[in-house]
């Protein structure tokens, strides 16, 4: 049997930060244009659907090489609840990661408008046009966002913990600093 | 199997565990007071989609399922023939293709949907052509040359100056005629109200797109212009309202049943100079015109089932070869559309419980 790595594998390392900038930058993105009637509405509306399509592929590609890889284990001193909440929030990251570039692929397709990447790039429909399935889904890809906000909050909260107060070599797992 | 040891920890002291507690605390908080700003929480002078709509909706009252704007009106059905004048412009297929179909729906311009036909002068046409690519071209048009105000700022003043007085339910008389003391660039619009009377017929009305957009061609070249559909052999403007309320859908499915309504689209491309970004402005003097096609209307269906109900008519929403322009106004209706969008979206069933009559 091999011993467990130390680190995150140097591909997860990579995804897990490029998607973290992709992430918060798309939570930036999202409420930013949700709350503007400023060009800056138009031009985040552009910028949030590649970009929700870009995280939905990198999300896939991580899920692959989060079950081919090793992943480090938690300290085995950790707290039987703080393990639980790692496991459930990990959980909770990748749902809502999956399902809100879904939702909003989703809700423009039931809104029955055109699903544009760019000027002429265009997604097939997810769904059939709807109204009151869109006005379901624009709704729940709000409150999700919201949601997934809070996770990443609590995980970067949990994450310097470890680095600062428990210094137990979690965050460094993924940092890659750890000798 | 065991797992990695953890690395030596010597205790930190109760001063380092609160300063590193503290770091994490700033850190956390700071990301989320970002958050709160973007949003809109931490920044409430901000105009925000749902100021606008909630505007609307002090205005007019919130009536279920209708649009906050515009709200009365009837879908249409037809045809847009393209002519040959706008393909060196654009490489819209809406231009290079014969024929695109198209959903339309032609309204008055109140968050009212019981609004007399006969209370305002203006009259709306809203447009979806639906490209064979799949792409789509949407535009919300009105029968007056300019908008009354350049800003979304300043139309959230205007919809103020019109909001009822809690005392009287009515508005202040003064404050409309202090909001336009206070908007000069309302001029233009005020001169053409001052002519305009309200229509008998959807007919008989020209619509204007009121923004600037681009035309782009497969070179990237890009062309301003602001567009305009003219009715054809249709009967001449001037008659005035006819009695009763709610005469122009009555009217409109007369004449369908008597044969296609067609329109004209007319394409004014811009001369140096022309504003770009301020649809109260006019473009004056002599404009080169193109003929871009013809819009047939062949149908016509009550709205609260109609194919039109559930588009939203956002203008943002251009197929390839044709661009928004810098305007704010068009960011501005694109945000409050899908604000309003969403309300109603949610609300579908309470059209079929309207009341038939109209309410005073």
């Amino acid at each position: 049997m091999k011993a467990s790595p130390q680190l995150f594998a140097p591909l997860a390392r990579l995804l897990h930060w490029l998607m973290a900038l992709m992430v918060i930058a798309m939570l930036f993105i999202g409420a930013g244009l949700a709350a503007s009637v400023s060009e800056r509405h138009a031009w985040l509306i552009q910028l949030h659907k590649p970009l929700g399509i870009a995280i939905l592929a990198l999300v896939i590609v991580r899920l692959v090489v989060r079950f081919s890889t090793q992943q480090p284990p938690l300290p085995q001193d950790l707290p039987q609840w703080q393990v639980l909440a790692a496991k459930a929030s990990h959980l909770m990251l990748y749902g809502l990661m999956l399902a809100l570039p879904l939702l909003g692929w989703a809700m423009i397709s039931a809104a029955g408008d055109p699903v544009m990447l760019s000027s002429s790039v265009r997604l097939p429909a997810l769904v059939e046009a709807n109204a009151p399935l869109f006005a379901l889904l624009r709704k729940a890809h709000g409150y999700l966002a919201y949601l997934l906000f809070l996770t990443v909050l609590v995980h970067l909260a949990a994450a310097l913990f470890h680095g600062l107060i428990r210094r137990d070599g979690v965050l460094q797992s993924m940092t890659g600093t750890k000798d | 199997m065991l797992d990695h040891p953890s690395p030596p920890r010597p205790a930190l002291s109760t001063a380092s565990l609160v300063v590193r507690l503290a770091a994490i605390g700033v850190v956390v908080a700071g990301l989320a007071a970002a958050f709160a700003y973007v949003n809109g929480t931490l920044d409430p002078q901000r105009l925000r989609p749902k100021t606008l709509v909630n505007a609307l909706e002090t205005n007019n009252g919130v009536h279920p399922g209708y649009r906050r704007n515009h709200a009365k009106g009837v879908c249409v059905a037809g045809y847009f023939q393209s002519s040959a004048e706008a393909r060196a412009y654009s490489s819209a297929e809406v231009f290079s293709e014969a024929k695109t179909p198209l959903i339309g729906r032609f309204a008055l311009p109140s968050g009212n949907p019981y609004a007399p036909d006969s209370s305002v002068p203006i009259r709306s046409f809203a447009v979806q052509f639906s490209q064979a690519n799949g792409q789509q071209w949407r535009t919300g048009m009105n029968s007056m040359p300019v908008f009354p105000v350049g800003t979304p700022e300043a139309f959230y003043q205007l919809l103020k100056a019109g909001a009822p007085d809690p005392a009287t339910g009515k508005p202040n008389p003064a404050n409309m005629p202090a909001f336009f003391a206070a908007h000069p660039e309302a001029a233009p619009f005020l001169a053409w109200v001052k002519t305009a009377k309200p229509s008998a017929s959807y007919a008989t009305e020209t619509y204007n797109g009121i923004n600037a957009f681009y035309l782009v061609n497969g070179e990237g070249k890009r062309q301003a212009v602001r567009w305009a559909v003219v009715p054809q052999s249709q009967d001449a403007v001037g008659d005035t309202a006819v009695d009763g309320s709610d005469f122009l859908e009555k009217d409109l499915v007369q004449r369908l049943a008597a044969g296609p309504l067609r329109w004209q689209l007319n394409m004014t491309l811009a001369n140096p100079g022309d504003v770009l970004d301020d649809a109260s402005k006019p473009w004056s003097g002599p404009h080169t015109v193109l003929n871009a096609g013809t819009l047939v209307v062949q149908s016509s269906q009550p709205q609260a089932d109609g194919d039109c109900r559930d588009i939203n008519f956002d203008p943002l929403i251009l197929p390839s070869g044709i661009q928004a322009s810098n305007d704010p106004l068009l960011a501005a209706r694109s945000a409050a559309y899908a604000s309003s969008y969403l309300r109603r979206a949610g609300e579908v069933s309470p059209l079929h419980h309207a009341p038939q009559e109209s309410k005073p």
